[in-house]
Parts: C-alpha cells; structure tokens; sequence
C-alpha cells in the first residue's frame, strides 16, 4: 500500500512547482546582480523582472504593467493599501471591512481603531454571505476604503467584490481586495473592474514564500509603506528580491495555464472528496457557501469532537489538513469565521479544511475518503457528547460541564 | 506544529482509561468551550478507605487535553481522595514531560474535573473559580486576566513591576505591548482626576456673570485649581499654575500626570471647572506653549 503523504493544505502554502524552483536558480548565482545597476550585470536581471512582472499582468489582466508592485508578502500588500488610502485621504476617516478578513487585515484594523480610525465590520450569514444592503447603508462620505477578500481563506466562500468595488467608488471611497486566495485558482480580469488595489502573495500559487504583489490601478493615489530608493516606481523601495519574483513570474504563466484544470478536474477531485466524507461520516457539515467558492476548498465540520486531535491522527495517517479549532492557532477562541457565520462551538472547534491543488492524484483522494470516517469514530469514543451508537440524545443538555 | 513531548503523543495516541466506568460514583464535568475543552471524569471510589479503585474520561479537545486526562487517570488511580486532591497540575504536566506554555490550561482542566468528581463524590457542590484571558506571556505562560487582577491589587505602573510580580514580560520581552495595554487600560480606569464632562455643558453665559476684579480673577482661578490639586495628588501627580495671560492659563503637570495617556483628559475636565468658576471661557494650556499660543 502506498503511504506516501497527502498534502491537503494549499490554502496554508503550496509547494513550490518544479519550473518555479529552476527558474530561480540562476539568480542566486551567475545573475546576481542588482537591476538598478547600469552595467551588465544588473541589466540583464532587470529585464527577467520586466518579464516576470508582464507574466503577473497577464494573470491578474491588468492594463498597464506598472500597476505591478512588488513587495515582500500579501500582508505588506495589504497593510500598504490600507495604510495608503488613509494617507492619501486624511479628510476621510473611515475602513469598511468584512468580519472575516485574514488577520493580517483584521488585526491592522484593530490597531487603526485605537488611533482614532472609524472600522466598520460587515457581518455575514450563516453561509457565509454578505448583506449587500448592509453594505450600501455603511458607505458614507467619509469611508477612505473599503476592503474585502476575494474568497475566504478558511471556507473558500467568493466575495463579489466587483460590485462591491462599483459601490465603493460610487461613494468616493478607494476599493481594496485581499485576493492571496483566489488569485491562480479562479479567473480575474482587474482591468474590467473598479478595483483600486489587490493584495496576492507567491507562495500561495506555487511560487516561493516571501515574495508578494500589490496591483495599484493606474490613477488610484496613493502614498507608498516603505521610502527609500527608486524601486517600483518609488512605491515600494527596497532592492527587489529578483530570484522570488522571477518564481513569481513563472508561478503566475502555470496558473494561468492550469485555470482550466483548476476549476475542472481540481474541483471535481474536491467535490469527490467532500461527497465521500459527507457520505461516510454521520454529523458533519460543510461550512461557507457552498455553491460560491473557490474550487479547490472544502471545509467540514465534525461534531462533538476537537479539530487539533483529528489533524493529529490525520497526520500520523500520513494527510496534511488544517482546522479551525483555537487549538491549533495557539488562541482561546475558534476560528472567527465560524463564529461569524453562527457555526456552535461543539461544531466550530471540528472544522477541518482539505484544500487540494493540481498536483492531488484521484488515488490521494481515495485515500483520504477511506481514512477519515475511521478517525473521527476513534475520536467520537472519546467525546463525552457522544454515546455508544451516535450522539448522545440530546448532546448539549446530556453534558453540561461547569465553564470556567 | 505543536513541541509535543513523545509522552503526550504517546498518551494521544493510546489513551489509557478512555470511555464509560461501570459503577462510578463521582463524575465531575468540567471544560472551557471557547478553548474547545471540555471533560468528564469518572471514578469508581471504594466507600471504606476513600480509595479511587478505578478512573476513566471522556475528553472533547486537542492532543494535549486528551493527554493529560489520560495522565491524570494513571496518576490517581490507587489513592485516597485526600491524596488526589494534592496532585497539582503541574503534577500533571510533569508526568507528560511537560506541556507548551499555551497548552498548560489543559492540565489545570484535568485538576479542576478531579476537584469536582470528589465532591460530586461527597455530594457536594463544586465551583469554579478559575478564570482565564488571553495568553500574553509565552516565556511564563501568564495570560491577561491574571495580569490585570495583579496590576489592579498591586497599582502597578511599569512592564517591569509587571514582570517582577508576575514573571510576565520577563523572558523574550516580545509581549511588552501587549502588557502596556493592560496597564493603560487599568490606568485609565482607576484615574480619579476630572474629565471633560460626556455631556456637552450648557453653554456658559459671560455676560450674566459678575465682572471679576483682575485680582479677583486671579484669586478664583487659584482657588479652582487648588481644589482640583488633591484629586491628581491621589494619583501621584500634580498641578502648578505658571502664567495668566488674558483667556490663556498656562499649567505645568507633574508627578504621575506627566505623560499618562489621560493628560489631555484631564486638562480638559480642569478647563470646564474655570470656565464654571470664572463665568467666562478660558483656555487650559501646558506652560510649554508659553509665548506660542494666540
């Protein structure tokens, strides 16, 4: 029996492909130089970031490819944009957000709000799913911007950010997407859009870590994170990390290669996997929407038992997922995703997300669909909501520990 | 990852007394479910000598939280009640070689579920008085609810009086913002000097009032201000008046005032009480913009 392992975790990082790695390599050697430099050295470098930034431009379809920005990483990306909207804007004080941005916009937020900024945070259903109408009523005179990821790390759940960022302009305010998730997994064509500015990171899309773009739409003002040299267009100094963003390049052509593939034959192993364990599994749910979402997620809740412990006995089976519980994340609480969308705690705390990418075989994914019903009842015997046959009647009331 | 003991992953992984005890005769539920935790433990005590002849659990949470009641039923399986209540959670963690700082509550549930079967046991009711915050120190595993309980009792001040009673901030120092918030946050609230009133004041009426002497003027603001003096003394801090200057009063703040995040705050509730006092509108002023201000 093959026991090789299953990566499962796309969503978290990706490995890097192959052609990425070997485009790489000589940038670490004989092309070492600094693009900015005059003499060779330096020159011939700058023209594989020219071709590696085209290569970003044609994935994202932008107009122009200096709207390509460099930086280190889809937090840098979107702590510029943010930080840049207010910037440029200070008559306008207020960020429109979602409840369930990635930390890396949440937490800025957070800190914005202690300064003095105006946050405010559009809930969603239990699906997932924003109010559009909530939406329209937060918009003011005085929002500087607006951001909303793409499609949501944990449940893969789409935003429509193209009509969001219609409304945003509309009301005079800058629109910003995190999109580290759904750039390379589904098409986006940003030059048909009224997105100001969109955060992707490398490692997400089988390019290296430590490398990121910001997309800044020409005529969007802005106002740069980092001052120094005259890289980027002076609106992201710092000396490029040229072999990362020659991987980028190259990640970014494959993607756009493989868009057909991904939402085809990468989505229908998902749909195999999710229908299996769905099937095999009594009480177990997927989370978000699931009729809107990123082909390559799915998120099941199992009940009543802990997610650390089913990544754990996943992991000695040799699957790699990852989970929502606050135990994973080293925090108190569950993942704030599943508390937005109303998921109860019993539930939350067993989210597990498989997130597959094209390198997932069909065998992979009969393994992973033969493993997990058998982990979960192991798991299930220990659970003190759960009895001999199935959930304990009525689980919550049967086991009502003391809370501290 | 988590840096699991090969102890706790073995006690993971083949949980020793998992499941339902036959006759047991204490049962003690206990758990925190917003950290995912939750745990039922079962023992079968001998009436006689008060011995714990045999113990299970039943456990909703992660690696280490199975781990360690697993552990806790090896422990105490043997001992009087009497004895048992003296195994600690370190005692616990100990048995597993130790457990990461952020998992450490997980044992400290498995002593809390021992307390309450004994005295389901013995029939009576058991309480929980253990609260818990956010992890803020990793080095010590200290989490916020216990540094502003000691913050709060103590007054302390600084991150180092914090770490001195606490430990907390003392190791990697990676967490010293996250303590400064706490001991603003106190701070704030424990700040006894006069703040700007919420609601906005009636508007002051100058012509109604009477017309004030320039040294009666002078008298009265003195008098305001020294009424003002031992409310910010409290607080180890200080008033001075340093120059009168038509509607501008130039002030220097001493002691605890100086630089507390409540300083403009507190010029601000100082600035309503002369504008009472004096009938008239003056401005409060730091006297470093002596000659600055218009």
């Amino acid at each position: 029996m093959n026991d090789a392992p299953i990566y499962l975790d796309n969503n978290a990082t990706t490995a890097c492909d192959p052609a990425v790695v070997s485009a790489m390599l000589p940038f670490f050697t004989e092309q070492f130089g600094n693009p900015s430099s005059m003499h060779t050295f330096g020159n011939k470098v700058g023209f594989a970031l020219k071709e590696a930034r085209a290569k970003v431009q044609a994935l994202l379809g932008a107009e122009h490819d200096s709207e390509i920005v460099f930086t280190s990483c889809g937090t840098e990306s979107d702590s510029t944009a943010i930080l840049s909207a207010l910037r440029a804007q200070p008559e306008r004080n207020q960020i429109i957000t979602t409840a369930v941005e990635h930390p890396a916009i949440l937490t800025l937020c957070e800190y914005l709000e202690k300064e003095g900024y105006v946050v405010t945070r559009l809930g969603v259903d239990k699906r997932g799913r924003l109010d559009m109408d909530e939406y329209r009523s937060a918009l003011g005179p005085r929002t500087a911007i607006v951001s909303a990821m793409w499609a949501n790390n944990e449940t893969g759940t789409l935003f429509p950010v193209e009509q969001m960022a219609e409304m945003a302009h509309a009301a005079g305010a800058q629109f910003h997407t995190d999109a580290v998730q759904a750039v390379g997994k589904i098409a986006i064509d940003l030059k048909k859009t009224k997105i100001d500015m969109l955060s992707l990171s490398g490692h997400k899309l089988h390019a290296p870590k430590g490398v990121g773009v910001l997309y800044l739409k020409r005529g969007t003002r802005y106002r740069p994170l980092l001052r120094g040299g005259h890289q980027e267009r002076s609106r992201r100094a710092g000396t490029e990390n040229t072999a990362s963003i020659v991987g980028l390049g190259v990640a970014c052509e494959q993607a756009l290669q493989h868009m057909a593939f991904e939402n085809t034959e990468v989505k229908r192993l998902r749909d195999k996997l999710e229908a299996g364990i769905l099937a095999a599994v009594p009480r177990c749910f997927p989370t978000g929407d699931v009729t809107n979402r990123l082909p390559n997620t799915s998120n099941i809740a199992f009940e009543f038992i802990e997610g650390e412990a089913i990544l754990l006995l996943l992991n000695k089976a040799g699957i790699a997922a990852s989970s929502g519980s606050a135990c994973t994340s080293g925090s108190l609480e569950p993942s704030h995703v599943m508390r937005e969308m109303g998921i109860p705690y019993t539930a939350a705390h067993g989210t597990t997300r498989f997130s597959l990418s094209r390198y997932n075989t069909e065998a992979e994914i009969d393994r992973v669909i033969a493993a997990v019903p058998a982990i979960i009842a192991q798991l299930r015997k220990l659970s003190p909501y759960w009895g001999d046959k199935g959930p304990a009647e009525n689980p919550e009331a049967s086991f009502a520990p003391a809370y501290a | 990852m988590w840096d699991y003991s090969e102890k706790v992953r073995e006690h993971f992984f083949n949980p020793r007394n998992a499941g339902l005890l036959d006759g047991a005769n204490g049962i003690g539920d206990v758990g925190s479910i917003k950290c995912g935790d939750a745990l039922r433990l079962m023992l079968k005590v001998d009436p006689d000598s008060e011995k714990i002849v045999d113990a299970s659990f039943q456990t909703f949470g992660c690696g280490s939280a199975i781990a360690s009641s697993s552990a806790l039923t090896e422990l105490i399986k043997g001992m009087t009640l009497d004895e048992a209540l003296k195994v600690s959670n370190q005692d616990i963690a100990d048995y597993l070689d130790g457990l990461p700082p952020e998992k450490m509550h997980c044992s400290v549930m498995g002593r809390e579920a021992l307390q309450a079967a004994v005295a389901n046991y013995r029939g009576e009711v058991w309480k929980d008085d253990h609260e818990e915050g956010a992890l803020i120190c990793k080095c010590f595993a200290v989490d916020a609810v216990l540094i502003e309980e000691v913050v709060r009792a103590n007054s302390l001040t600084t991150v180092e009086q914090v770490a001195h009673f606490t430990k907390a901030g003392g190791g990697c120092a990676s967490c010293h913002e996250g303590i400064e918030e706490i001991l603003a946050k106190v701070s704030k609230e424990a700040c006894t000097a006069p703040t700007a009133a919420t609601k906005p004041l009636p508007p002051a009426t100058p012509a109604a009032a009477p017309k004030l002497t320039n040294f009666q003027r002078i008298r009265k603001i003195e008098e305001t201000v020294e009424a003002i003096r031992p409310m910010l003394q409290r607080d180890h801090g200080d008033i001075e008046i340093v120059e009168i200057d038509g509607k501008n009063i130039y002030v220097n703040l001493k002691g605890a005032c100086v630089g507390c995040m409540m300083e403009a705050a507190t010029l601000n509730g100082i600035q309503t009480k002369l504008v009472e006092a004096l009938g008239e509108f003056v401005r409060l002023l730091p006297a470093a913009m002596l000659g600055k201000a218009h």
